[in-house]
């Protein structure tokens, strides 16, 4: 049995059930995220999970222990909420103290563990001060302290980061998985935002419409979506129109071009049509260098060139679809201009057909 | 633009002059209790009359009152609606409205009917359970400041997810309540008291009803027989509303110096 246990919990508000049969196992010290869109269901999890909300059905268990009567402050566990939740009446240190004097901690317990949790969030400096005189970084980086300082069996993170600028959300983010690997505690965060849960989890799970579409690591996530769903919600995707030639031999009639899918096509027969779609890393631009035989190659017209820094996203329109790629900005060679004749190649193994399950 | 200001400034004037000249004209009357000079002869005759000060310290003792029975009542009503009733916020709105629409005396005589001393529950009987009845009107009375005022602060803070705070680190709902969300009201709270204590001072109606020693009754009492101790006793007790305002004010900003823009 996992450290943490979630079986076959499901959640109706009134008519509306918002999780449905919702299974996860989580081992000590992992760190998984929840990730899918808005209303998917994932806060409703975490907040069954901490014991805000009651499950309508199924169990949760913490370390072997049946959690689901029990009231959010008998459970154990540490928040760190998305608008901070610090005490606004009360200084940074008595915000972390909060956790130990309700537990009724000696003062010299609860004033070392203080100092510990500041000096480990490395605002050591900013103890005597209120939440309002802090940044929101520097609030959030408390709010995790104050969750952390009673030493909780399981932290949950709920959308931490949505509130706080790009710059120091990368920087937090880093810093958040750090402590989580030095402390070795089990962490279920909470996230709309693919590239957080992808740079921090060991697993990511993947919801959509109140249930599990796929759980795995986030290379496992990223390059082999279990669903439609996942393939599209995870990264960037393009997709064009196919009609399966052979099931069996990948073979797939794009345009007026032949393509060939390594991946077995299943669920589909000869005649169907079905959706392929490539990640803007898999394709490139053969600019006249031939990149060698065994490649699926189509041709098209330059639509649109977005300079993002590093990266330069191409997008190039194939008949009444369009494939994007990334190319790494190169500043000694001129970008390709608009309208220009290309052509796009990529793998068999980079082809992923949506219509249907795809397998190896 | 500018023409917009100089109706604006009249606008103000007006409505200035309007309030401003009465209490002029009562403060100037109130000076002439000895002929031919201006003196604060009304003023010492007040502040010396042994009534005044026992009607007036029968007041301020109900005032305290009525304020920590408001809190009481209140502030938990306010939080628990807040956090997890906030379908029945409209109509908890509307019940704590009805003081202002209903007038004082149909609410005094009601409790006259039901509490008198011949029913069930006999409050008018003695003077300590009539003192008691008295408190309880006033709670009703200045239940839509009270509540509104605490309501408005509590709005400003994130009650739920202050609760859900507190209730993760391991803490009670009096915890949290005592701890967490009560010093984030406390304006809120003490301008509701401030209001409640400016309401209980002067209040005539339901003092005079149930047949108590209160200030109000006194003032009218001094009013029907006297000329200059009136306008004298009238100007105290604007002194003592506004006060009561000033503090509102003076605590309101010392909270909100130490926020942040």
């Amino acid at each position: 049995m996992a450290f943490l246990e979630i079986s076959d919990v499901r959640k109706q508000f009134q008519q509306n059930v918002v999780v449905k049969g919702f299974n996860l196992g989580i081992e000590r010290g992992e760190f998984v995220s929840l990730l899918g869109p808005s209303g998917c269901g994932k806060t409703t999890v975490l907040r069954m999970v901490a014991g805000f909300e009651s499950p309508s059905a199924g169990r949760i268990l913490i370390d072997g222990k049946d959690v689901t009567p029990l009231r959010p402050n008998q459970r154990n566990v540490g928040m760190v909420f998305q608008a901070y939740a610090l005490f606004p009446n009360m200084t940074v240190a008595d915000n972390v103290a909060f956790g130990l004097k309700v537990a009724k901690r000696s003062p010299s317990e609860i004033k070392s563990r203080v100092e510990e949790m500041l000096a480990m969030i490395k605002l050591p400096h900013l103890a005597s001060r209120y939440p309002y005189q802090c940044s929101g970084g520097q609030q959030q980086r408390v709010a995790l302290a104050r969750a952390l300082a009673h030493k909780p069996k399981v932290l949950l993170l709920d959308e931490p980061l949505s509130a706080l600028d790009a710059k120091i959300r990368v920087s937090l983010r880093e810093d958040i998985r750090a402590l989580q690997r030095s402390l070795g505690i089990t962490t279920i965060f909470v996230t709309h935002d693919q590239e957080e849960a992808l740079s921090m989890s060991d697993r990511v799970v993947v919801m959509n419409e109140g249930r599990v579409d796929q759980v795995g690591a986030p290379f496992e996530i990223y390059n082999d979506p279990a669903t439609r769903f996942v393939a599209n919600f995870v990264g960037t995707l393009s997709v064009l129109k196919g009609k399966v030639l052979d099931a069996k031999a990948g073979r797939i009639q794009v345009g007026k071009s032949e393509i060939i899918a390594s991946r077995k096509i299943i669920n589909h027969n000869v005649g169907d049509a079905c959706s392929v779609a490539l990640r803007p890393e898999a394709a490139v631009l053969e600019n006249g260098h031939d990149l060698g035989s065994g490649r699926n190659r189509l041709g098209g017209t330059i639509d649109e060139v977005s300079f993002l820094g590093s990266v330069v996203r191409i997008r190039v329109k194939i008949d009444d679809d369009a494939i994007s790629l990334d190319t790494f900005n190169n500043p000694s060679a001129i970008p390709p201009q608009r309208g220009a004749p290309v052509v796009v190649s990529f793998t068999p193994h980079d082809v992923l057909v949506l219509d249907g399950e795809t397998k190896h | 633009m500018k023409q917009s200001k100089i109706g604006a400034w009249i606008a103000f004037i007006i409505g200035a002059l309007y309030f401003i000249v009465p209490l002029i004209g009562t403060f100037e009357f109130s000076l002439r209790m000895k002929r031919g000079e201006y003196s604060f002869e009304a003023y010492r005759v007040v502040l010396t009359d042994p009534n005044f000060l026992a009607s007036f310290g029968y007041s301020v003792l109900m005032a305290l009152i009525t304020v920590i029975m408001g809190a009481v009542l209140v502030v938990p009503t306010a939080y628990w609606i807040q956090l997890r009733l906030p379908k029945l916020r409209p109509i908890v709105e509307f019940i704590t409205l009805l003081p202002l629409v209903m007038p004082a005396i149909i609410i005094v005589f009601g409790y006259l009917r039901l509490y008198n001393s011949s029913s069930w529950l006999p409050l008018t009987a003695n003077a300590r359970s009539t003192d008691l009845l008295l408190s309880f009107s006033y709670v009703t009375l200045a239940l839509p400041y009270m509540y509104r005022a605490v309501e408005t602060g509590m709005r400003s803070i994130d009650v739920r997810t202050l609760t859900e705070a507190g209730e993760i680190l391991g803490a009670s709902m009096m915890t949290i309540l005592f701890k967490v969300i009560f010093p984030n009201v406390r304006v809120a709270i003490l301008s509701g008291a401030f209001l409640t204590f400016a309401i209980v001072i002067g209040e005539f109606t339901m003092a005079s009803l149930l047949n108590r020693p209160a200030f109000g009754p006194y003032l009218q009492l001094i009013g029907a027989n006297r000329a200059y101790e009136p306008s004298a006793l009238a100007v105290i007790a604007f002194l003592v509303t506004w006060a009561c305002m000033g503090i509102i004010n003076v605590v309101g900003n010392l909270k909100s110096n130490k926020r942040p823009a």
